[in-house]
Formats: C-alpha cells, structure tokens, sequence
C-alpha cells in the first residue's frame, strides 16, 4: 500500500501491545492512527468527555490523574492510555496532561474495539483492571513451574499396606517383609458395618528396633503399644514440598497420604530425597552435622546456593520463603542444642521464639534475626537469668556469624524485655490487645507472627490461641494495627529511571521489602486477626480471609497475586546480586527492571494501594487515636 | 524534501495581505485548464478565517534533482490536517514517473529507484485526483519556494501554465523567531552560528521525534506535526490564517 505512514507503522512495531499483532493487522492499525500534539503543561482530556480515541505516547511525557486529582500514573513513549473510557461507557475516566511537549498517536475508538473484541493477546495486555493483568501473569509462571508445584500423589507407588491394631509385632514384621516396606498403618478396628477403619497410627522398622527389640519386649506385643499414635499427615493434594517441611518438623520418615480422610499411600523421607535431589533439606541435614559455631558459620554459602538453586528452578515465593525459614530454623536449633551442651541442662523449662519472616515463613537471604525467649512460670530471675542471658548471647551471636544480622529493633532473646516468664507474656499480648494504642503497638507488629522453634513449643500454641481468641473481637486493636499497617505506602509506579510517588516525587531506587512486601504481609495480619485465622503464612492467612468472605470479590485472589510477584522480583533481585558477587539488599533501580516487570510491579502496587484503603474503610484506623 | 540555504532568502512574509478568495475567483475566470479551473473554483478561506477553522493541507514532494525548471518531481505526499489534529489515515502518496532521469546522488537520497517508476503515471494523469484532493484546503509545507517552484516547474511545460495558492509555510515561521534581524558584523566576524532552521532542527526546538527524512509522506507528516507545535508554542487557534501564510 502506498499511503502508509512508515513511522507510525515501525513506531508501533517497537511496542507491545503492537509488537504482538500480527503483521496485516498492525498495518491496519497503523493507517488508522490520527496524530496530536500537545505543548508541555496542556491537557488532554477532561473526565467525563466522550472517549473517542485510544492515546499512544510516540514521545514526550503524560500524566494520568484520578477524578480527584491525584496521580494515578505517568507514561513515556510506547506508553497508552484511555482503554478505560473506552470499555466503559464511552466517558473519559482518568484526565490527562502533557508533562513535556508531547506528540499522540490517536487510534479511533471503533479500531480499539475491534482489537480488543477479536484479538486476545492484545485484549489481555490492555486489560483495564491492573489485577486481571497480574492474575495472568502469576498463573502462567505457575504453569511453567509444574515440576516444583508437583502434589505428593505423585510419590505414592502403592496402595498402604495396613493391619488392623490387635495384630502383633511378629505379625506385624512379617507383613513388612512380605510386602517389603518399611512402615505398615495400623487401623482401628471398624466400628460398624457402613464406617470405615479409622487409622489409629503408623509402625515403622524402626519402631520395631527402637520400642520392642531394646525395651527387650515380647514378640507377640500389640503393635499397638509400640506404633507412633500423634500421627502427622498430609493431604492428597499438597505439595511435595509442603510434605518435605511437615517431615523436618516433625522429624518423621514416613507421611501417610490421605483423600477423604482415608490413607491412600505412605511416603517416605527417601522419596521425597529421590524426588527432589537438591535442595533445602541437604543444607538442613548439614546444619544439624556441625559441631560448632565455626562449621555452622561456614555452611552461609551453602544456604545461599540453595537459595539461587530455587530461583534458577523457578520455584514460587513461597517454597523459597518456607525452605529458608527451614533453614533458619534449623541454625536456631542446632545452635540450642551446642549451647545446652556447652552450659548445661536449663535450670527451668523454656521456648525458643521464631519472630517476623522466620515465623511467617517467609524469610529470604537477607534478614534480620527477630528472636524472643519464653520461661517457665517457675522462673526466679535472681537464680536463672544467667543461664538463659548466656544460651540467648550463645545463640543470637551464632546467628549473627551465619548471616542472620543483629535485629535493629532490638528483638532478640538476648534484650531482658524479650526474655520473660509464660505469664508475663500472657499478660504482655493481653495488655496489647485489651488496651492498644498505635504507639505501643508500633513495634510490636512482628510479635504477632511467632512460632515456636526448640523446647515446650506447646506454649506457643497456647499464646497463639490466646492472640486469636481475644484479637477477633477487639475493634480498638484492630484499628490500631490496621493504621500501623497503613504508615508504609507503595509508591505510583516508575517513570525513566526514576520511582515515581503518589506526590510525583521522583526516587533513584525503591526498597521493595519496605515498600511492597511488608506493608502487604501487615495488612493480611491485621485481616487475619479479625477473622481468628491460626495461621502464620501470608498466603496461608490469605486463603483463610478469602474463606472467611470479608473481602470484596476477588480481592483476596489479587492479594495474593500481588504478593507472590512483588516477592519474586525480591527474590530475583537477591538472587542477582549473589551471582554478581555483591551483596543482596532489598532495593532495587528501575533501570535493572524489565518493562514488563515494571508494569505487573505497579499493577501489584495499585493493588496494594487500594487493599489499603479497603482496610481504613473497614477498621476506621481514624478512631485509633 | 530538500531544503537549500540560498532558497531561503526567497520566503517574503509580506505577502500575508493578498485576498486569496477573490484571487482563486479571478484564476478559475482566467485558465485555461478544466483540472485547474476545477480546483480554483472549491475556492479558499479568507485571511481572517481562525486557524482552528481553516482546513489545511500538508505538503511535500521528493525530486529528481535540486533545480525547479530542469528536474522533475518522483512522488507527492499530502496529510490533511486541522489545529487539533493531523489526519495521517487519509494521508495520500503518488509515486510519479518524471521527464528526466533519475540522478544517483537523488537516488540515495529518496531511496526511490527507476524500477519503482517503471509503472508510475505521468503527473498530468493524476493531476485531477492531486488538485481535488488540495481543493479548499490551505497548504502547509516547509519552505514553500521550492514546493511551488517544482509544482510550477512541473505544470508549465504540461499546461501552458502555473498554479497559485497561499502556503503557511513553517521554515518562514521559524525564521520569524529565530533569524529576526540580520546578524551583527561582530556577530559574524566571531562565527555564531544562527540557530538552524531545516526540518529537523526545528522539530527538536519542540521537542519532536526525529524521523527518517526524504518520504514525502514521512516529510508532509513531520511538517504538519511542526506545524501544530508552532501554534501551541507561538498562535493560537484563534489566530487569523493570514497572520501566518503568505
């Protein structure tokens, strides 16, 4: 065709959503583009005017307000705007101006249309709502990632083998070796007729060896005096990785599977080792190997291998933010267990604390150790102290060596405050939730997510139930927390090189963990709270506010989304940095972002952004006084 | 387009005054020319029109050569446009056979080849089509000298005649702006340069993108895009057309 315009033409290649379409319709498109300019400091368009034409930035710079005035975005060249209006109602809905001296390229509407009608890709790059385009791109890495994502039924190779609990040892020994297995499920006898064996526990080889051959016991004991009976499993449906973590929490070998509450297989810890050769449980086999605070200190490489190692494998935010809290957990641990050696039995029982990420398992490589000490009622500070100031100092200064910094807020069990009696806590998260005010509760946020790590853990479950059971109704708390968890903002978005705030400032950086994913994780506590959710994990919280229906529609899902982009561009960064050889932060230039990374990073943003002013609506922080 | 330094003397603004309604009038009574006659008879806005209801036209062609009288024109690009808006999708291109043939040095320049040529018309055979399609619309070009002088160069030896019409004309604009007085002996004796006033030197002033010069669709574009950055910068849409063409 003759009358062409070849720099419109090969200005719309460069960009997508254009670089997408196919060559005949790019071409139509192209002849159908009008041409404006417009001088710096012009307007555009007006709210509510007849939406007419879909605006494509060819040079110069526009700034996209809100109704009221405020910021919503700023595009440079290949940057489009006006979809919105577009879609709805044919009306203007976000005005426009000319930052610099700018020249338009004016799509009709009708053009618009018909490649949003009939064009899918193009459709979903132009999505209007921010959240569908970031929906998009979360499920599609899952997708690539089925590996990783793989549930534990692809480990089970058989049916269980199963014997009914009046059977004994000998029996029990022989329908091992028939069978050749290692553990055996052992079931209650049925009930009635219509209801199915309950499974009352697990008995393993090494059941045999350790509670009936060197308690020198009869062979014909019931197995069920020799089986494990607080049994631990996991669902049909959960991930090979989840099973991994109940296995090192526990410290068992063997899972039994169950659908419907009935066992369909048994895994073993050696296939979850045959499935998944490398990763986080060798690091964490390796730290419970080492003698000492040197050897321990030394292994930091090898958890940082194990962290780019998911990376590269493309695992979610969550599988890399659980394995490192494993394995933060597991230096706790291990560095307990010396310290014990090293001053002896502890003159009164005690719980090691997990604070913040660690609990929530969401750590990363970089991270702050956020630690606190649980003591026995009995605890007579004059008579104790010393031993648990010492197993704290032994522990937070171990911690330190393998790369967990010093808490700059000071909690750790090594800070007298953080280092008290049961009742003293009880009386601590009590005082916190029955009489809050925002100051009190400024700092203390992080307590709120914790998890024991060593010792009478049960404790923990305790304090966990009373945070529930007292938080859910306390509106004054909730406000209180709600408007703590409002003091950090995303910024808008990015423009050049620059990070761009809601005020039109411009920064060279932003710090993705202040910015994005903290502020995400305090708003999903403060719902989880209302809602009397007993979990930890953002994501896990997540599922039970979505289950709990507080949200609008749908909100719960972008949170989500939200959250696991924001992290993973965290963790890529981190994971850059090591490979670079630098040192990994959380702060990132927008010059090391991808276009793409850039919009599915501000469509994340928005999302926060608007989940922050879901939350003042519905917990009035305002009257937090 | 080609721009030439001793061409830009020629730009008069002075002609601003000229009543080009009765003017048109007075040349359809006068040609000889029924495609002429057809063009000067859609008629031309008066000086006092505002540019935001002027129709306008942009305009360039690509030559065989620089001479007006000897070369001969290879293609026409021509973008309609208003104050607010640049109508690229009825933009119009003619590749065109010329009289005379193409020279290398043009060659490279345009990137249009004899072969590209071989099946052109003439440009008597689309004469009608090009002037209908101008009718009623004032034309936009930088540097009209040469946009005239080619046209004319090109009508005479097919016609018997030229052709007139008013041109804004967006180098003259420019010059007004930026080459006011005649400089200083001091100033040229130490060599300051005035600023320069080709297309694309004047684009960047307003912070336009640069193009691949030397289409004349490209070219017509870039100066209708000229064009409403200086009325955004230097007029208003309030502005009389008369104020700018000449």
């Amino acid at each position: 065709m003759q009358d062409e315009q070849l720099e419109i033409l090969d200005f719309l290649r460069r960009y997508p959503p254009f670089s997408e379409l196919p060559e005949e319709t790019l071409r139509r498109v192209a002849s159908s583009v009008d041409v404006r300019y417009f001088r710096a400091g012009s307007r555009i368009v007006e709210f509510g005017e007849p939406a007419l034409a879909w605006h494509v930035v060819r040079s110069g710079a526009v700034e996209i307000f809100r109704r009221n005035g405020m910021l919503y975005n700023r595009l440079t060249a290949g940057g489009y705007f006006g979809e919105f209006g577009l879609l709805h109602r044919k009306r203007v809905r976000f005005p426009a101006a000319a930052l610099e001296d700018t020249l338009l390229y004016l799509i009709p509407e009708p053009v618009f249309t018909d490649l949003f009608e009939n064009n899918e890709q193009f459709a979903d790059l132009v999505e209007i709502e921010d959240r569908t385009r970031l929906r998009h791109v979360v499920s599609r890495r899952a997708d690539a990632n089925q590996l990783m994502s793989a549930t534990v039924e692809v480990l089970i190779n058989r049916a269980p083998v199963t014997l009914g609990c009046e059977a004994t040892a000998v029996d029990a020994a022989r329908r091992m070796t028939d069978d050749g297995v290692s553990s055996l499920l052992i079931m209650d006898a049925a009930g009635s007729a219509d209801e199915p064996p309950r499974m009352a526990g697990i008995l393993t080889d090494r059941d045999l060896r350790v509670r009936l051959l060197s308690q020198r016991l009869g062979h014909d004991t019931p197995v069920s005096e020799i089986m494990s009976s607080g049994l631990v499993w996991v669902e049909h449906n959960q991930l090979v990785f989840e099973a991994m973590l109940q296995m090192l929490r526990h410290n068992v070998h063997h899972l039994p599977v169950l659908r419907n509450h009935r066992p369909i297989g048994v895994i073993a810890l050696s296939d979850i080792i045959r499935y998944e050769s490398r990763n986080s449980l060798f690091v964490v086999s390796s730290i419970f190997r080492q003698q000492g605070v040197d050897e321990l200190a030394a292994l930091t490489t090898d958890v940082r291998a194990c962290f780019s190692r998911m990376v590269t494998e493309d695992a979610s935010s969550r599988m890399i933010g659980s394995a490192m809290a494993v394995i933060g957990r597991s230096f706790k641990q291990r560095l307990l267990e010396l310290a014990e050696e090293r001053l002896g039995p502890p003159p009164v029982p005690y719980c090691f604390l997990a604070l913040g990420s660690m609990a929530r398992q969401e750590q990363l490589i970089v991270t702050d150790q956020d630690n606190a000490l649980v003591l026995d009622n009995s605890f007579d500070p004059a008579r104790h102290d010393d031993y648990f100031r010492n197993l704290a100092a032994f522990v937070c200064d171990g911690l330190a060596r393998c790369g967990y910094s010093y808490c700059s807020g000071d909690v750790m069990a090594t800070n007298t405050r953080w280092r008290q009696p049961l009742r003293k806590w009880e009386a601590c998260f009590t005082e916190w939730i029955e009489r809050p005010t925002p100051q009190s509760l400024l700092d203390s946020a992080i307590f709120f997510d914790l998890d024991g790590v060593w010792g009478k853990t049960e404790w923990i479950d305790g304090l966990r139930s009373l945070i529930t059971r007292r938080a859910k109704g306390s509106s004054r708390f909730l406000a209180c927390m709600a408007r703590n968890a409002l003091l950090r903002t995303p910024p808008l978005g990015f423009f050049k090189d620059f990070v761009v705030e809601s005020d039109g400032r411009h920064t060279r950086a932003i710090n993705l963990k202040r910015r994005g994913t903290a502020p995400l994780a305090d708003l999903i506590r403060v719902h989880a709270l209302a809602v009397g959710s007993v979990a930890l994990n953002s994501f896990e919280r997540l599922r039970d506010i979505i289950d709990a229906d507080i949200l609008p529609r749908g909100r719960g899902q972008d949170l989500h989304d939200a959250l696991e982009f924001v992290s993973m561009v965290r963790i890529r960064n981190q994971a850059e940095d090591l490979a670079a050889g630098n040192t990994p932060d959380n702060s990132i230039e927008p010059e090391s972002l991808s276009e793409f990374e850039r919009k599915s990073l501000r469509d994340a943003f928005m999302i926060l952004g608007n989940a922050q002013k879901y939350l003042k609506f519905r917990y009035q922080p305002g009257r937090a006084g | 387009m080609l721009h030439l330094g001793h061409l830009q003397q020629q730009t008069q603004p002075a002609a601003g005054e000229t009543d080009w309604p009765a003017c048109f009038r007075q040349l359809a009574d006068s040609t000889r020319d029924d495609r002429l006659r057809r063009y000067y008879a859609r008629g031309m806005v008066t000086g006092d029109t505002l540019l935001s209801a002027t129709p306008l036209m942009a305009l360039d062609l690509e030559t065989t050569g620089l001479d007006p009288v000897r070369d001969g024109i290879v293609s026409i690009g021509l973008v309609p446009m208003q104050v607010d808006r640049i109508f690229a999708s009825r933009a119009r291109h003619w590749l065109l056979k010329p009289r005379v043939a193409l020279a290398e040095e043009s060659v490279t320049i345009h990137g249009i080849t004899d072969a590209q040529l071989d099946n052109a018309p003439d440009l008597t055979e689309v004469l009608d089509e090009v002037l209908q399609y101008m009718a009623g619309h004032v034309v936009v070009v930088h540097c009209s000298a040469i946009e005239r002088g080619f046209l004319n160069g090109a009508l005479r030896p097919r016609l018997g005649e030229g052709i007139e019409f008013p041109t804004i004309d967006t180098m003259e604009l420019e010059a007004r702006f930026h080459r006011k007085k005649r400089p200083g002996l001091i100033t040229r004796l130490l060599g300051h340069k005035q600023p320069s006033i080709r297309l694309a030197a004047c684009r960047n002033r307003y912070g336009l993108p640069r193009y691949r010069p030397h289409h004349a669709l490209t070219d017509a574009l870039a100066c209708a895009e000229l064009l409403q950055a200086q009325i955004a910068y230097r007029f208003s849409p309030d502005t009389p057309v008369k104020v700018l063409w000449s």
